[in-house]
């Protein structure tokens, strides 16, 4: 991608305004960022349970989390047994919880509501580039860095759409194609110099994976953990920015409840494997964890035992830095939309101001093209 | 080395004047056809290396073909809301049987796109692309492959027809109706999606309306919907707001159709498909006077697609070095047109649709309504390994030869067949590239060496 690319979304005037930022050295980028993408669309009131609104069982006669079963936070507020992994985490006051998240106007489609958040647009607004792309276009990392991103377990670019990422599925594999890649001078036209800019890319990522690290940690099984382990390898191989894990099968509309607390087991086990292997390689204090998604689900639960598509949802944050505890604020059951969901109370872009702003201290304005508070939730 | 293969270098003032009743050579006839259609046929490429531009883009634009070679895949129309009334057996039976179907459907467009027989029909198949990116629906909010195919086939029927007739189709094509909410467009609550999307995607483009446009237009599209039973588009005259609405400075108690009208009376119309088309077949960065130029043509004419695509191939941007190998193929290209290029046996070319989705092209499911980003946007370091990747497996099929896994796509290429048609190393590059390597091969290499090099080569991403 052309780095004029980015700018082209600003107005002609904004140009001569943001010229200089581009070099500016990238400030802390020694700080890592791991997404994990809950896709499909996480049961957020399932997941963080309002155990003590009566208006959740009421809402939840069948799938609803008894409450002696609620790994209790606080006098309302507890986790989905199945995230039992995470307790330690809570205890030492690694776990921030963010109620809530979401963004004005809604859209239910898997496809709509993932893209808003990939490139941190409005609800009607369309962008090309994701949020983490147009951050690295700004700033861009240090010229030794394995890549900008390394995507695991989904290939789509998601938040680095339009940057410099490296998706992995097996790292023998990903050096193997390689080899068809060659690395040379961009020159000639833009999409010529385009193409010879991302060869170079991949064959600088695979030059870096040679060294395969090996951990002490064990790795679940199931396909978040092997997400965990490759992204791991990476983070051993070479520097990046940002690591983004996916973990799907959340769009739960039957049967709901043995399928979401495996996939919170999953995500509970593949977390805690995370931070012990990053713990390994000396990373856990300069890494911040962020789970994400398209969208949670529907309050009322439907006639197959599942829930439909919904709004809001709460979010983890995790890391050495963290200043573990909740945030936001529960969902208001009491006031629920039109389609029977619940009003953000976090806007998902204030989520990424505090990462843009806070781990990484750079300017939040530019590249989610607005001001948003950032969260309190790090400790330095 | 025939003429064509000078007129690549001439500097561009000169070409113009210079070739007018000059033959396109090999290197003109290859750049007229990957540009228009999906790769170079070798045979293609003969029969238009010996015409005249003219003759050329005349032969191009004279094929009449409306309708698919192939009978499309039977599929009826299935009422959504009846899985309501089923057990969860039946309901899960009735979703596997609509993913299959959606699936044989992207097989069957693939399989269009791969044997269009005449240069006429790739192009007539490529506007059917370029019309599904402009007045885009997605199979992920229709869930229909009846109406995605419906819409594929009026798209086809206009292809390279009458914009203002497809327009007009379009608004009320069912899938359309779904996907753009115009169902839920009623007398007193109005949804705006579909008035938006008109004016800022498919006719004018952004900042050529204001809000208050999009609120009166919205007004008169109320009651466009669908019969549930049927499928097929129905007017419902009691939610029809048939009060007088005000749109671009025109008043009176308009309907959705006499808001098209509007649209189309708009130079900015014209001026706005053309500017895509520049971006889809010349280059990135349309001439604003060629294009004003070209859409009084193209409007003068009540929006003939071929009186504005006539002078857009026949313009000297088209033709210029400088614009020659300036696009990203889009998969479509790559894996299409590649096959094409190379005459490659597909036996069964169902699984090319799903190349085309590894490599971001999933057929009937664009991202947005604003279709697909395409140019540089094509090229991730996923998408391009991903695209390599079928370039060696392919070469690599010919080197030893073995039954490929089932559900993978099976090809035969008979390189030795396909280097025979040229002289030599020059010929063969030109068949191939759009500009010079940017590794030239090693001196020696010939046979599968050379096209393994040119075709893993930076400038085979291009056209």
């Amino acid at each position: 991608m052309e780095r004029r690319q980015f700018l082209r979304i600003f107005p002609a005037g904004a140009l001569v305004a943001l010229a200089p930022a581009v070099s500016v050295a990238a400030p802390q980028h020694g700080r890592l960022l791991v997404l994990v993408e809950l896709r499909g669309g996480n049961d957020g009131l399932n997941t963080v349970i309002p155990y003590a609104d009566p208006l959740y069982i009421a809402l939840r006669p069948r799938l609803g989390i008894r409450r002696d079963d609620v790994l209790q936070l606080d006098a309302a507020t507890g986790l989905h047994p199945a995230l039992r992994p995470l307790m330690p985490l809570w205890e030492t006051g690694e776990l921030a919880v963010v109620q809530s998240v979401g963004y004005p106007q809604p859209n239910l489609s898997h496809f709509r509501s993932i893209e808003i958040w990939d490139t941190a647009s409005g609800s009607g607004e369309y962008l090309a580039e994701g949020w983490l792309a147009r951050q690295f276009a700004r700033q861009p990392v240090p010229a030794d860095y394995l890549a900008e991103g390394v995507l695991v377990g989904s290939p789509e670019p998601g938040p680095l759409a339009g940057g410099r990422a490296i998706a992995l599925r097996d790292i023998e594999q990903f050096r193997r194609q390689a080899r068809l890649a060659r690395s040379r001078a961009a020159e000639g036209n833009a999409a010529l110099r385009h193409i010879l800019q991302v060869d170079s890319d991949i064959v600088r990522a695979a030059a870096r994976l040679e060294a395969q690290q090996s951990f002490k940690t064990q790795f679940p099984k199931g396909a978040l953990g092997e997400a965990v382990r490759i992204g791991c390898q990476a983070v051993a191989g070479g520097r990046v920015a940002a690591l983004r894990l996916t973990l799907g099968g959340f769009d739960t509309h039957q049967n709901q409840a043995g399928i979401h607390a495996g996939l919170l087991k999953q995500l509970a086990e593949g977390l805690l494997a995370l931070r012990s292997a990053l713990d390994e390689l000396g990373r856990w204090q300069d890494t911040l964890v962020m789970t994400y998604g398209e969208f949670g689900r529907r309050p009322k639960e439907n006639l197959s035992a599942g829930t439909d598509h919904g709004t809001a949802a709460p979010h983890f944050v995790l890391g050495g830095q963290v200043r573990g505890g909740l945030y936001g604020a529960p969902p208001a059951l009491d006031r629920l939309d039109g389609n029977g969901n619940p009003a953000f109370a976090v806007d998902f872009r204030s989520l990424y101001a505090t990462v843009l702003e806070r781990w990484w201290d750079a300017d939040s304005a530019e590249v989610l093209r607005g001001r948003y508070p950032p969260l309190d939730l790090l400790r330095a | 080395m025939g003429p064509g293969r000078y007129l690549g270098w001439l500097p561009g003032l000169l070409t113009a004047a210079a070739v007018a009743g000059t033959p396109l050579g090999e290197a003109g006839a290859r750049h007229l056809l990957e540009r228009t259609g999906f790769g170079a046929p070798p045979v293609q490429v003969a029969e238009f290396s010996r015409l005249e531009r003219r003759q050329a883009v005349d032969r191009l634009l004279a094929d009449r073909r409306t309708v698919a070679l192939q009978p499309p895949p039977p599929i009826a129309y299935e009422r959504l809301s009846r899985l309501k009334d089923l057990s969860e057996e039946e309901r899960k039976a009735v979703q596997r049987e609509l993913v299959r179907q959606g699936g044989e459907l992207r097989d069957w467009w693939a399989g269009e796109m791969l044997r269009a027989p005449t240069a006429g029909d790739a192009l007539a198949e490529h506007m059917t692309l370029f019309w599904h990116n402009h007045f885009v629906s997605s199979q992920q909010k229709v869930r229909s492959s009846y109406l995605m195919l419906k819409q594929n086939e009026l798209l086809r029927s206009q292809a390279l027809g009458n914009f203002g007739q497809l327009l007009h189709a379009v608004a009320k094509d069912p899938a359309m109706v779904v996907y753009l909410d115009s169902a839920t467009n009623r007398k007193g609550s109005p949804n705006e999606n579909f008035a938006r999307e008109v004016m800022e995607l498919f006719t004018l483009g952004e900042g050529r309306y204001s809000d208050s446009d999009v609120r009166e237009a919205a007004r008169a599209f109320t009651g466009w919907s669908i019969d549930p039973e049927t499928g097929d588009f129905r007017g419902r005259p009691p939610i029809h707001d048939g009060g007088e609405k005000t749109v671009l400075g025109r008043s009176g108690n308009f309907d959705g159709d006499d808001v098209l009208d509007i649209l189309l009376e708009q130079p900015a119309t014209a001026e706005f498909i053309v500017a895509k088309l520049w971006r889809e077949f010349v280059s990135p960065a349309p001439d604003p006077g060629e294009v004003r130029r070209i859409a009084a043509a193209f409007r003068g004419s009540s929006y003939e697609v071929r009186a504005a695509l006539g002078p857009l191939l026949l313009s000297p941007a088209f033709w210029a070095p400088e614009n020659r190998g300036i696009l990203v193929k889009a998969p479509v290209d790559w894996v299409i047109g590649t096959i094409r290029t190379l005459d490659v046996e597909v036996p069964d070319p169902s699984p090319l649709a799903f190349a085309l989705r590894q490599l971001g092209q999933d057929l009937f499911a664009p991202p947005n309504v604003k279709g697909w980003p395409g140019g540089e946007m094509w090229i991730n370091a996923t998408t391009l390994l991903a695209r390599r990747q079928l370039i060696d497996r392919l070469l690599r099929g010919e080197e030893m030869p073995r039954r490929p896994p089932r559900g993978t796509l099976d090809m035969h290429f008979d390189s030795a067949a396909w280097l025979q048609r040229y002289r030599d190393r020059a010929s063969v590059q030109q068949a191939l590239l759009a500009l010079p390597a940017v590794q030239p091969p090693a001196a020696g290499a010939s046979g599968l060496e050379l096209l393994r090099a040119l075709l893993l080569d930076p400038v085979f991403q291009l056209k």
